[in-house]
């Protein structure tokens, strides 16, 4: 194998989610200023868009395609974790037409009045969405956002170094089966939410003890884990540094395209559902061209040629039925029900909350 | 120089004016909204009143963030001593070295600031890993002495990688790594100002060569020790980059907890206490720095 490090152009966030701060000014400037006068559609706004969206997260030729379509021209960058997108939106739009940010940072936007409330006449394909994603509780009504995508962390795992299918938490979390295998991912929402999962308990609400018990759990962990990785954990399974990861189904079923001896599984305790979404946020210059451009994504044809790509579950029925059966059939793309239905969104619960699990993992990670 | 500001008001405005400007404009106002920001309270998720608490210092000093920040100190202490014994021999070579090879010298010293902090460490990611460049050629020569003693009737067992991504080690070394060109710049700048005849006399004196480094050398490289020191020491405290890509689950620095809270924990205020602790913490250290030198100076004179 490669010994050097491998930059893999097909992850949603993994190297720019590594880069941090860095990363932050990359996607700046050039939005308004720069480019040259666009013409003025037939709907009266400039024939341009500026989409703000995860790293390798449209079809090839997807774009293009909205030009021909619309005549619109969309100029997208880049962000790698919904904090880089919050807090660049916070000090007011800079220009962007379009967002994506997922399941709990739509609540969150629409509570700080940062998106606008979508005009569902000018979305005629709604009506594609699958029935599951019409009324998720982070947006009820889908009033404020329509889904992109949506995503499960499981288990990432190389089938020759782990015994069976790890179908519990239990092997990274609590166990010393793997010990110096382990990769846990560093967010500190998701590893405090899945180790209360693990413990028993809803992703949501989760009492002050049991986020106590879960620090002591990954505390008494520690000495077995390899790395809290940032989203990278697909990365460090292909290149063999751990065996075993928390990690996004997406995120495995991309590399295992390159590598058959990886696996993925989301345990038998259920996790958690993230999901993408387009939202316009409030300044957008051009809204109507937004719509138009939600539309279009929502379109069967067009989302199918984006899944092709990004090998993430489509919440768009239409899209599901041009996929090819082995997209279709995947049971990493799409877990097998009775585990799904264990699988809970997580809530903006609050600064307060935000400030409590910040410290917790604070603590794990110093003690 | 005997030209006094007084006398060329106007020369000094225009060189002088557009880099004060810069430096307010740019550094000092950002710098004091932080400030201001240590001293506020969120009020919703996009506003931070500034009303005079100090209940974000009150937490930035409980045990927990004063762990950290210890730990982070230690982090920085052993990187500046390794880059101090390093650094030292090497600026010696310079100083000591023709002049031709001394221009290449310091090209490459500093050569590595060309490339970006952030390639440099991904590249020491490579070299480290597991089954990254180091390994596999320990690899390689464990399998060749494993075939040799399989001669012997006494094969090895199977290659162990040496674990040196993702844990501290990589932490320091990758801070020396970073770090060892600020050490080595200020050492040369004293070494090759030193009187070379100094040397001779104490050579000369009967002094030995370890002694004339101690008592000649050492005293006389103070000021570039002290300033190598500094420059190594303040950044490796607030180093972010390295702990986060090269370190392993107790790696955590000051700077980490201080970016989640900017970032992921959006509590801006708590981050700007936490900083400025830091920064509070590195100007005490300064200034403790400077009396004792001049008290030093005053006894010696």
């Amino acid at each position: 194998m490669d010994p050097g490090f491998r930059p893999r152009a097909s992850s949603r966030r993994s190297l720019l989610a590594g880069l941090g701060a860095a990363a932050a000014g990359l996607s700046f400037g050039a939005l308004e200023g720069c480019a040259a006068k666009a013409r003025i559609g037939p709907n009266g706004e400039e024939q341009r868009l500026n989409l703000y969206n995860w790293d390798t997260y449209t079809g090839k030729t997807t774009l293009a395609d909205f030009k021909t379509a619309t005549g619109i021209e969309v100029k997208m960058s880049l962000f790698a974790t919904n904090d880089e997108l919050f807090a660049k939106l916070k000090a007011g739009n800079p220009g962007f037409d379009v967002i994506v940010p997922s399941n709990e940072y739509v609540t969150r936007f629409r509570i700080a009045d940062m998106i606008e409330p979508l005009d569902l006449a000018k979305i005629p394909n709604r009506t594609n969405i699958l029935p599951a994603f019409r009324n998720p509780p982070f947006d009820p009504g889908r009033r404020y956002s329509m889904p992109y995508t949506w995503l499960v962390l499981g288990i990432g795992y190389r089938k020759s170094k782990i015994d069976g299918v790890p179908d519990s938490w239990k092997w990274v979390m609590d166990s010393d089966r793997y010990k110096g295998r382990i990769g846990v991912f560093s967010e500190a929402d998701d590893m405090i939410e899945l180790g209360a999962k693990y413990l028993g308990y809803s992703v949501r609400h989760i009492p002050p003890a049991v986020i106590d018990r879960v620090a002591q759990m990954y505390i008494r962990q520690k000495p077995n884990i390899k790395i809290f990785h940032h989203d990278e954990g697909q990365d460090l399974l292909l290149s063999g540094d751990i065996d075993i990861v928390m990690e996004y189904n997406g995120d495995i079923a991309q590399v295992m395209l390159e590598d058959p001896d990886l696996d993925f599984v989301v345990p038998r305790e259920g996790s958690l559902l993230n999901s993408d979404c387009l939202c316009i946020p409030k300044g957008a210059p051009r809204p109507d061209n937004a719509h138009q451009f939600i539309n279009f994504i929502l379109d069967g044809r067009n989302g199918a040629q984006i899944y092709q790509t990004i090998k993430y579950p489509t919440p768009n029925a239409a899209a599901l039925a041009l996929m090819p059966s082995d997209y279709r059939d995947s049971r990493v793309i799409f877990p097998p029900p009775e585990v799904m239905a264990r699988c809970e969104y997580a809530d903006f619960e609050g600064l307060d909350r935000a400030h409590l699990f910040d410290e917790t993992v604070t603590r794990i990670f110093a003690a | 120089m005997d030209e006094s500001w007084r006398r060329a008001k106007a020369v000094f405005a225009v060189l002088g004016g557009p880099p004060v400007l810069w430096l307010v404009a740019f550094f000092l106002v950002p710098l004091g909204v932080i400030w201001g920001y240590s001293f506020g309270e969120n009020r919703s998720l996009t506003e931070i009143a500034i009303n005079g608490t100090f209940g974000n210092y009150v937490h930035a000093i409980k045990p927990l963030y004063l762990g950290i920040i210890l730990k982070s100190f230690w982090f920085a202490a052993v990187t500046t001593a390794l880059c101090l014994v390093v650094g030292f021999p090497v600026a010696i070579a310079i100083t000591f070295a023709s002049e031709k090879t001394k221009a290449w010298l310091l090209l490459l010293i500093m050569l590595p600031f060309w490339t970006n902090l952030l390639i440099r460490t991904y590249a020491l990611m490579a070299v480290l890993r597991d089954e990254g460049y180091i390994n596999t050629i320990l690899g390689w020569g464990w399998s060749g002495v494993s075939r040799l003693t399989a001669l012997a009737g006494h094969p090895l067992g199977a290659f162990q990688p040496l674990p040196m991504l993702h844990n501290n080690f990589a932490v320091v070394f990758g801070l020396v790594y970073v770090q060892l060109p600020f050490m080595v710049l200020p050492l040369y700048a004293a070494l090759d100002r030193l009187d070379r005849s100094l040397l001779e006399a104490s050579l000369d004196l009967g002094a030995g060569h370890l002694t004339t480094f101690a008592r000649v050398v050492v005293p006389l490289a103070m000021p570039g020790i002290v300033s190598g020191v500094l420059v190594t020491l303040i950044p490796s405290v607030g180093a972010y980059l390295t702990p986060d890509l090269l370190g392993g689950p107790s790696s955590q620095m000051i700077a980490n907890v201080i970016e989640r809270q900017f970032k992921t924990a959006n509590d801006w205020p708590f981050g700007a206490a936490l900083s400025f602790l830091l920064m509070y913490m590195t100007f005490v250290a300064i200034a403790v720095q400077a009396i004792v030198t001049r008290n030093r100076a005053r006894r010696a004179a």
